[in-house]
């Protein structure tokens, strides 16, 4: 990143012994794989827009983790981290994806008429399906390392592909720091605001760098279909609505992508994405698709069941609480969404989340009654 | 791409193969202002003014004297160690400060970087030193605490007193800009060199990433104990990386000198005691400072100082002495009196709460310390601070027989 030793020239003098970071007490994937000859072969090395084996792994250095927490201790600073830091990226990503190899090639799929119902989950259940994304303008560098004025050309440069979007993905941008109190109110009981970040893992990659400048929030007119520019990627893309259609989110998720995808090339500018690990994104836990598909749902029994946990496992799902990663479940009410970010397409992760979710409200019915879930125990996906 | 970088290189490691086999004093010589210009290529895509930052909502030192055009001018240049401007703003730019308390917005990465950004440090320095001109004033030093009048004060009004500054290596990058070696190279140097100091200085050194719980609570309990930094102001600086590695404190066994080693600085080198001896509290730190300095220079090392900006640290705000001395003394009555700041500011004094820089006042003790820096020697600014609060201490006298207090006329800045 620009602040840090990015540019410090000295640090060759010293060996690579001497620059090696402490990391006896870490707990993250970037800690268990750099080991000193890694960190040797691979320290002198720099992409072709600056950013340094230690721009990598600093968020993993200074944060230490949790023992029962694994983050992932590394970001990306532009497209070509993926390959100069190969030697440390590619078994971080394997061990983070479930065992990606570096030959393997990931499939996108974006086209919402694969997916097989998904439009009637028990809205007595489940209370919102919500689907989200990221997306990275190839050629600019990433949050972590961008400047000033590659983030303000990011930003203009959505503004201007989202203003092109009409019909009910019509809609209005409202940057950070223009917004009025009025529309900041409103943005925040709509859920939609999201703010400086606070976490240690984000601040410590330098992604906070500047704030408010080049930073905002698109939205539709329906409040359907949310774009945020320059949180921690370039674009992350979210689809949302009351109730358990996750078939219309999904549908409206690709619909919007795609359209914005052909908008930014029609300003000659594409999305960093390849065959092996389809969308590049800053975070290597949000490579491939960068999809998290999820809902809302009331699961006060299922959840207390003893078996839940292996449950959510096999059905390769997750559970978070009603404020998003790292918060607790309210009222029984849970977030239930996709494991898996790479190695498996859109479609596929959806699919798990709408399959997984109605054998989770069945299973909860049962418990309602009085009845046992034995019989429904899934098989591991 | 790749040959000009290793190209670029191999001209920087000869100077810092000279700073590691020749000591810092040659590298000092090599880095004098003319040899100084744009170091190395700065990867650029865009004109300065899609990169300038939006500082309109922003009120401190940097904000001010940073115009579009001195932005144009240093955003392609870089010190030999590759630190450049942005680098040293972005605490500036992310911390838009307060409307009633301006903070500096920018700090050093290396010694170099106060010459090759000297068209923005220059101006901020002269704002936040009062008129302090480095093209053409010389700060003096003087660290002969026999000078010193009058240095003890009446022990039932002050209950301690202090004094700190910081100091930093020759020939390492400070800590915005420092790699983890260059980091662990500083403790080393300090550590070795106190290992040296004898007699009431003699101490231990206890290193963040080892010490035992015991020892962590007793540093607490005497309130030495430093922690990770949480104000934006300085983790935006990228000064807490790869926390704690390397940072420790070190403390003479008799707990009256004390070193911080890699927090804010280099060095942060603090003596203090109960009670009002203050003569003897600058004594020691003056004696213990330059035992120190011995000790590193025979190991070829030496402190950052020059004639302009005195001793060089991270923070503008910190060069000349970066001295602060001060005492926590009672002022019940005075504190209320509606001249009390005014009085201060006569006086050049400067009060906060009891647990330092933005605390509250607990039971009407305030801490009173210096508010200059630059361009007076420490012996000039310990001494205000003696007269200074003997003066303070009058007037609560007075007030407490019921008599009035006088306003005292404005001392003069640069002496």
């Amino acid at each position: 990143m620009p602040f840090g030793n990015t540019h410090n020239k000295l640090k060759m003098n010293y060996s690579s012994e001497q620059e090696y970071p402490d990391l006896s007490k870490h707990n993250n994937h970037m800690a268990k794989v750099l080991t000193p000859e890694m960190y040797a072969s691979l320290r002198d090395k720099e992409t072709p827009s600056g950013f340094t084996l230690d721009d990598v792994i600093q968020t993993g250095v200074d944060n230490p983790g949790h023992p029962f927490i694994m983050t992932v201790g590394c970001v990306a600073g532009d497209e070509e981290t993926y390959e100069v830091f190969k030697e440390l990226m590619d078994p971080v990503i394997e061990d983070r994806h479930g065992g990606y190899k570096p030959s393997d090639k990931h499939k996108t799929d974006l086209n919402s008429d694969n997916l097989q119902g998904g439009d009637d989950l028990d809205p007595n259940y489940v209370l919102s399906s919500r689907v989200r994304t990221g997306r990275s303008i190839r050629g600019f560098c990433l949050p972590p390392h961008c400047s000033r004025g590659e983030r303000r050309a990011i930003e203009n440069l959505s503004i201007e592909s989202l203003d092109s979007l009409d019909g009910d993905l019509n809609g209005k941008y409202y940057a950070l720091k223009n917004m009025t109190d009025e529309e900041q109110q409103q943005l925040i009981d709509d859920h939609f605001l999201f703010d400086k970040p606070v976490s240690p893992l984000l601040l410590a990659s330098g992604m906070a760098r500047d704030w408010p400048d080049g930073r905002g929030i698109w939205h539709n007119d329906n409040k359907t279909f949310l774009v945020w520019v320059n949180e921690e990627d370039h674009l992350r893309v979210i689809s949302m609505q009351k109730g358990g259609n996750m078939r219309e989110v999904f549908t409206r998720f690709c619909t919007g992508l795609t359209k914005i995808e052909s908008l930014f090339k029609d300003r000659g500018h594409e999305f960093m994405w390849n065959e092996h690990l389809g969308y590049v994104l800053t975070c290597p836990s949000n490579l491939g698709t960068g999809l998290r598909a999820g809902v809302h749902v009331k699961l006060p029994n299922v959840s207390k069941h003893e078996k839940f946990g292996e449950i959510l496992k096999k059905l390769r799902l997750q559970k978070r609480g009603t404020g998003g990663v790292d918060t607790a479940a309210v009222g029984g009410v849970f977030d239930i969404s996709n494991a898996d970010r790479l190695g498996f397409s859109e479609v596929e992760l959806v699919q798990m989340v709408v399959d997984g979710v109605n054998l989770l409200v069945d299973m909860e019915k049962r418990l309602e009654a009085g009845d046992s879930i034995d019989d429904l125990m899934p098989e591991q996906k | 791409m790749a040959s000009s970088f290793s190209r670029i290189l191999s001209s920087k490691r000869n100077i810092g193969i000279l700073s590691l086999v020749g000591g810092s004093a040659t590298v000092g010589f090599l880095l004098h202002r003319d040899h100084v210009s744009a170091g190395s290529p700065v990867r650029r895509r865009y004109p300065a003014s899609a990169e300038y930052p939006d500082l309109r909502k922003h009120n401190n030192c940097m904000a001010s004297s940073l115009t579009p055009a001195i932005y144009a001018k240093l955003c392609d240049k870089a010190t030999p160690n590759g630190f450049t401007l942005d680098q040293a703003i972005q605490t500036g730019v992310d911390n838009p400060g307060h409307p009633f308390i301006k903070t500096v917005g920018l700090v050093a990465g290396d010694e170099e970087s106060y010459e090759v950004f000297a068209d923005l440090l220059d101006p901020v320095i002269k704002e936040r030193h009062n008129g302090y001109d480095p093209r053409n004033m010389r700060h003096p030093t003087d660290l002969d605490a026999s000078k010193i009048q009058s240095g003890q004060f009446d022990e039932r009004y002050v209950l301690s007193s202090r004094v700190r500054t910081g100091r930093s290596i020759r020939g390492l990058s400070l800590p915005p800009a420092c790699t983890r070696a260059e980091r662990r190279e500083v403790e080393r140097v300090v550590v070795d060199a106190l290992a040296g100091l004898k007699g009431d200085l003699t101490g231990k050194y206890y290193s963040l990433t080892q010490m035992t719980e015991k020892e962590q609570q007793q540093l607490i309990d005497d309130h030495f104990l430093f922690d990770k930094p949480v104000s934006p102001l300085l983790t935006c600086a990228g000064m807490a990386r790869d926390w704690p590695d390397a940072r420790g404190i070190w403390h003479n066994n008799e707990k009256t000198f004390l070193i911080w080693i890699n927090e804010e600085d280099h060095t942060r080198v603090i003596s203090m005691e109960k009670g009002g001896n203050m003569k003897r509290v600058f004594e020691r730190f003056c004696r213990g400072l330059k035992e120190v300095e011995h000790l590193i220079q025979e190991k070829g090392w030496e402190f950052m100082w020059n004639e302009r900006l005195g001793y060089i640290l991270t923070c503008p705000s910190n060069l000349g002495t970066g001295l602060r001395a001060g005492v926590h003394v009672k002022l019940p009555l005075l504190s209320k009196d509606a001249r009390f700041s005014k009085i201060l500011d006569n006086l050049r004094l400067q009060k906060r709460g009891t647990g330092g820089v933005d605390t509250a006042a607990v039971g009407g003790v305030f801490d009173i310390s210096n508010l200059d820096r630059l361009g007076q020697s420490e012996v000039q600014l310990v001494q205000t601070v003696v007269d200074g609060v003997n003066y303070l201490i009058e007037c609560e006298k007075r007030l407490e027989r019921g008599q009035d207090i006088k306003v005292p006329p404005p001392l003069k800045q640069f002496k």
